[in-house]
This record gives C-alpha cells, structure tokens and sequence, in this order.
C-alpha cells in the first residue's frame, strides 16, 4: 500500500523516497532512528546525574571543590562543543586500553560511548547551573520552618529542597534537554550511526538528498515536539494549585 | 510512641522553661542583642513587644537555635540550646514556632504538612499522626481544608496550618514571631483567637507582636524591648498602665 | 512560575576564568613534557603550526560576524512578521521560525551545503562560485535568526500594552508606534540574550570543517595530517584549538552576565 504509492512518486515525480519502498533503506532508517533516541537518551541521563552531583558539590565547604565544578562548566560552556567532542574520542580515545577481541582489538569505549560521554559532559555544565538555580529558588524561610520541625539537613534537601528546585527548574530544563537532543546530531563527526548519518549514507548511495532532507527535518521537528510534550506533561503534573499564579 | 528520653539536666518544672542569660548576638559590626535576660514559666504566655528593629524577632529566634547567638546562655528545661552537642532534635520537638510569612511546604497538602514531621522526624505512627493531625486541623477551625494545597488559602487560614503543623509534634513550648504581621485585619482575629484558646489551655507561649490589645489582655508577663536591649518587663497591667521607662512611654504613646 | 523564579546566574570573577585559560594551556604543555624527546616533538609541532591555525581562526571570525549580521537583519524582520495583524505574513512566519529553532545547527548546515548550487547565473549570465564559507555561513544564520527572532517577539510582548494605546490614542501609525516607541524599549531587554547567540553561533562555526571549509578545526586536521598524523598529536592539537576559542568566547559570557545581573537589577 504504501511502498507500491512511494514506487510510483519516484517514477513519476522523480521524488525518490527510497526508505518507504526499499526493504533494505526501510532497516537503515529505523536502525538510525533507534540508534539516534538510544543515544539521545543515554546523554540525557548522563547529563541530569552530572547536574544534580555538581549542583550539590557547589554547595560544598571546599573551596577547591567548588573551583572545580566552575572551572568544569566555564571550559564546556565556552569552547566549541564539535572540539570537545574530537578531543575526547581522538585525543582520549587514542590513550584508552583496549581490549583483546581474539583476534583483534576494540577500544574498551566504542564511538557511542565517547559521544555518550562527551555530549553528556557538555550538557550537564549547562544542567549544573540550572539545577543550582532551582535549589536557590527554594526560599530559606521554607527550609527553615523545616529545620524548626526537627528536619535534619539530608531529610530537607530530600523531602523540601528538591521536590521545589526541580519544580522550578524544569522551564529552564526543558530547553536544555531539546538543545541536547539536537546536539546530538554532532555524533555524526566520530561516525556513530545514528539517523543523521544513516540519512547522510543513503543519499549518498541513491542521490536523494532534498528527499532525504525534508526525512530529516521531520525526524527532529516530530522529536522535539515530542520531547516538549512529554516535559510539558509533567510540569502539568507538578504544578502546585494556586502556586505561582 | 517515641519520644526519646529526656535529656540529663537537673531541671525541675518548678524552674524557668526558659532561661536567657546576657544573650548577645552582632551580625558582623551591627549588635542586634546587647545583653538580654529574660524567663518563662512554665504554663506562662509572654508578650515581646517594642519598635520595629528592636531584635524582637532576631531573640525569639535564638530560643529555638535558628539563630545562633555571639555570647551568653540560652536554657530550655535546664539545656544549653547553643551547645554543639546538643542533641537538636529533641530540642526542637520540644519548641514549635511559626512565622509571619506561614512558611508552609507548598508541594504538600494542607494534611501532609501537618503530618510530615511527626511521621517523618519522629518516626511515628502514621494512622495515629493523621488522627492527630485531623483534630488539630478541626481545632483551628481548617476541617474541610486537608486536602487544599496551601496556594489555595487565604493568609489567616495557611497561618492557622502552620500554628497545627507546629502543635502535631506536640511541643512544650510555642514561639510565634509576629504571626499577624502579614495578614489582613480581617485575617487577624481568627489567628489571634488560635493563640488565645492555646494559651487558655495551658500552653506555654512565647509571642513576638505589635498586637497591644491582645498582649494586655492575654499575657502573663510583657517584655518592652528596645536597640537590643529589654528595657522594661512585668504584668501586663503594669507595663501598659504605668510605664516608668521614657522609652516604653514614647513607644505606648506611638502605638495605642 | 517563571517570572516568580527567575534563574539567575551564578557570579564568577574573571580570576578564575584566567586561571582556566592558562591551565588549558599548562594540561597541553604538562601532556606533552610526560615522557622525553618524542613528545616534545608534538609541541614544536604545534608551535610551528600555530600561525596556520589561527588563520583558520580568522574565518571562524569572519564567519560568526557575518552569520550573526545576517541573522539579526533577518531575524528582527521574521520576528516583527510573526507578530504582524495579518495571518498570511504571521503563519508562515512562525512555521519558518519554528522549524530553524527545532533542527540541528548540523542538519540545517548540510541542507544548505547540499541543496544550495555551487554556482549561481547571474541575470547577465556570468557565473559565480559560491564559496563553500559562504554556505556555511548561511548555514550558520539560520538558526540564529530563527531564535532572534524569537527573541524579539518575546520582548515585544513584554512592553506593557498601556504603551500601544497610548501610542495608538496619540495617533501613531502601527509602524510608527513599533520604531519609535515599542523597539527602543526592547533592545536593552534583548542585548543579553542576541550576545549569548552570537556566543554559542561561534562556537558552532568549527562545524564547517566537516565540509571542509578551512576553519580552525579544518586547519588544526590538517595540520596533524601534514605534521605526519602521530598520534601524540591529538591531545595538544585539540587543546590548544579549544584554549583559542576559550580566550576569544571567555571575555563575552561575563560581559553578558554583567549586562543581564545588571539588567536584572535595574527592572
């Protein structure tokens, strides 16, 4: 049904949408696609632990912790993120053991793993001053008539500190976490095959690339409506009635 | 239930529940407290009363440890509150206080903060606590309202939460630091009302206020405090009536 | 929430900052001197391919003010598009607005790239080559443009609209009220965030490279390559690339941030 219309639009109108007719460009296209939100997912995660780890290290006594954590998210944020991503899979890549395959040697952290790694990194600098901002949202007379209740310090930042921070990051979040998605395009540089390359190499392989194109703009337009979607849910689902209004 | 044991003192009911002795506090160069005594027995209501940034509200809180102070003493049931191994959670299960601006958990239902930190801090249990905090909800007249979030309500009725989250950990003591300060006045009187039907049953009470009508008629003791220092104290009466310091007369003379 | 909330940003002083920049130098230097005289090759390496690096620089330079002219001309007529009375101009405006804010810069760059002519006939019929920077600098300003002119749109709505009407009562003309009354309130508002653009559209611009465009990215490979592709090469190369950038970027971010704290106070 569909593969005999998209058959006949490239005979035709001469526009060549080779996934939809082709069994073989069909698999490239949803291997891409999975690979590409495998991974986006993956520097998500990444990204959301570095940021809560930072944003509670910021608040510690050391001062050359928290010279640290500033000197972490002032280089990631100012330095081009397509070097950054170079630097780690070639300059790092090339120092890591690797592994004895029987046979032949792999790196113990693959391409996936170093755009994993890497992205990731880059994201949580910006994740760090987003969640450190939430936690100084939460007004200290709140957290005070919690310490006056007995609350220790752990049991306020879990029960009082956090539930509010994240509540009023999750603007600022959601942006961030749209600009990953998008960023993660940037995989394609070190050749992970995630949908910006598998497009990349079945254009190359059919001479499609308006058609190929739009197949792309639409795959990111889709995901991040998605994305925004789900976010917005879930600030829904945690608004405070009559809060902030 | 489990309320841990009480503390080795030897303090007996018959001594002040609460003892300052020469508190001072400064906040870098400024000194907010110059040397305050003051006590309150057991089952006593007492009124701080004084100008605005005469460190009423900076006292109060280093009854209960908020605010650490620079020097002297503070005693409640015979323990040293500024001691660092004191053990703070039996301190402050012992003293309730609530603020002018209510403070409560906005993520939490009126009935969750009520009873998040007996359930929470205490370890009790939960049945028991919500029955508790449901008749100390009715109690200030909030029955209806458990499930409201505290947005929801107005300014006297989120105050009268924050008076019920404070007597569910069952304290000895109360501190309200200018409760009605931020209400409307029509909000005033039902808060007001709270305290009075507390202190009538007994509770011992520790108010920082500008409300002169109440503290004349309610109070035991009145404290007159003025540049961080107390100037005048005694029964209500007394200090209203017949004020003999220059300060306490101006202020009076401002203020009814 | 937002506006109860708003999210600061941390101060910084500039001190830290400088000390990063020479640590990113020191890491480089210290990565180079670990083992004897092999490494130390990599650094005379460098040093002697300094100078082609920063001249890929200069492109990246050149490329990022141009993209960033482009983007804000373009994106201060798509933003005042999306807020026009008339549905024919506003839809389009915002479809084309929220497609360049919602792609990857990298997507964005291919499509021009590839979907762009390498040469153009002029209406005389003389043919002219477009130059692939030029390409990507387009490339580069889509995006930018889409978000300034999202920028502008924001700030447009945020001027109270007691100032429309009392536009309007004293008999200004739609555009008069916007050039005259409307916009020079909004610059202030949106000087910030179009420096933050223009901060992160730079570090976007080493992205040509992958089409190879002789930027500094371009130019540090191609160094490595020429200098015998060793592998010791990477790490100080990549460094180096990344201080260059930092220096050139560093100084921009706490400028903005001044400008937003202090802006923030003023309101």
């Amino acid at each position: 049904m569909i593969a005999p219309f998209f058959e006949r639009l490239n005979k035709t109108a001469g526009l060549n949408f080779s996934p939809f007719y082709d069994a073989y460009d069909w698999g490239r296209l949803l291997e891409g696609m999975w690979i590409s939100v495998e991974l986006i997912a993956c520097i998500i995660a990444v990204s959301l632990v570095i940021g809560v780890v930072g944003a509670g290290a910021q608040t510690s006594k050391s001062r050359v912790i928290r010279f640290l954590i500033a000197a972490y998210i002032e280089i990631f944020r100012n330095t081009p993120p397509i070097v950054q991503l170079l630097f780690f899979y070639f300059g790092l890549g090339a120092i890591t053991p690797q592994v004895d395959m029987g046979g032949w040697y792999e790196p113990i952290i693959g391409s996936f793993g170093w755009a994993v790694i890497a992205i990731g990194i880059f994201g949580g600098s910006y994740n760090v001053e987003i969640f450190r901002s939430g936690i100084e949202a939460v007004p200290s007379t709140t957290t005070e008539a919690a310490e006056s209740l007995g609350f220790s310090n752990f049991k306020i930042f879990v029960y009082i500190t956090l539930p509010l921070a994240f509540r009023f990051c999750l603007p600022a979040l959601t942006n961030n976490i749209i600009s990953l998605a998008k960023t993660a395009s940037l995989a394609y540089v070190i050749a992970v095959p995630e949908i910006t390359y598998t497009l990349s190499s079945i254009w190359s392989d059919n001479v499609n690339v308006p058609e190929m194109m739009i197949l792309l703009f639409a795959y990111y337009i889709i995901l991040v409506a998605m994305i925004a979607k789900g976010m917005h849910l879930l600030e829904k689902r945690l608004a405070l009635p009559g809060y902030g209004q | 239930m489990s309320r841990s044991a009480a503390p080795q003192t030897d303090w007996t009911p018959d001594q002040p529940i609460i003892a300052l002795k020469d508190v001072r506090k400064s906040f870098g160069h400024l000194e907010v407290l110059k040397g305050i005594d003051l006590h309150v027995m057991k089952g006593e209501v007492i009124c701080i009363i004084g100008p605005s940034g005469s460190g009423k509200s900076t006292l109060i809180r280093t009854i209960n440890g908020l605010t650490p102070v620079t020097a002297g003493s503070v005693k409640v049931e015979g323990q040293e509150v500024h001691d660092d191994k004191l053990d703070k959670l039996a301190l402050r299960r012992k003293i309730g206080i609530v603020f002018q601006q209510y403070n409560l958990f906005p993520h939490r239902t009126v009935l969750q903060n009520v009873m998040m930190a007996p359930v929470l801090v205490l370890h009790e249990n939960k049945r028991e606590v919500e029955e508790r905090a449901r008749s100390l909800l009715a109690k200030v007249q909030l029955s209806g309202k458990e499930d409201a979030y505290p947005a929801q309500l107005s300014g006297g009725q989120q105050q009268r939460v924050a008076i019920a989250r404070s007597l569910c950990m069952r304290p000895d003591v109360m501190l309200f630091d200018e409760v009605t300060a931020a209400l409307d006045p029509e909000m005033v009187k039902e808060v007001l009302v709270t305290i009075k039907e507390l202190a009538a049953e007994g509770m011992t009470c520790v108010l920082v206020t500008h409300e002169m009508g109440f503290a004349r008629e309610v109070c035991d003791r009145v404290y007159f405090t003025d540049a961080g220092l107390i100037v005048e104290s005694g029964p209500p009466k007394q200090v209203f009536g017949d004020p003999q310091d220059a300060r306490t007369k101006e202020f009076l003379s401002k203020v009814l | 929430m937002k506006t109860l909330f708003p999210l600061t940003i941390t101060k910084i002083t500039w001190r830290a900052p400088l000390a990063l920049a020479v640590l990113c130098l020191l890491s480089a230097v210290t990565a180079i001197a670990q083992d004897g005289t092999e490494r130390v090759s990599a650094l005379d390496t460098l040093i002697v391919w300094i100078p082609f690096i920063l001249e890929g620089f200069g492109l990246n330079l050149l490329m990022s003010i141009l993209a960033m002219a482009i983007a804000t001309v373009a994106g201060v007529v798509l933003g005042f598009m999306q807020i026009s009375p008339i549905a024919a101009i506003r839809l389009p405006a915002k479809l084309f607005t929220h497609l360049f804010r919602n792609s990857p810069w990298l997507v964005i760059l291919f499509a021009i790239m590839l979907l762009v002519p390498f040469q153009i006939t002029l209406p005389g019929g003389d043919k002219v080559l477009i130059p692939d920077w030029i390409k990507a600098t387009i490339g580069f300003s889509l995006p930018v443009m889409a978000n300034v002119a999202e920028i502008l749109r924001g700030a447009v709505m945020s001027i109270p609209s007691g100032q429309w009407e009392s536009a309007e009562s004293l008999a200004f003309s739609r555009y008069q009220t916007l050039r005259y009354i409307i916009l020079p309130q909004c610059i202030r508002r949106m000087l910030p965030p179009w420096m933050n653009w223009y901060a992160l559209l730079t570090l976007m611009t080493p992205m040509a490279a992958i089409l190879g465009v002789g930027d500094a990215l371009g130019h540090t490979q191609a160094a490595m390559e020429a200098a015998g592709a060793k592998p010791e090469f990477l790490i100080p190369f990549y460094l180096f690339l990344m201080t260059i950038f930092f220096v050139f970027i560093y100084p921009i971010s706490i400028y903005t941030r001044r400008l937003e704290r202090r802006f923030a106070a003023g309101s």
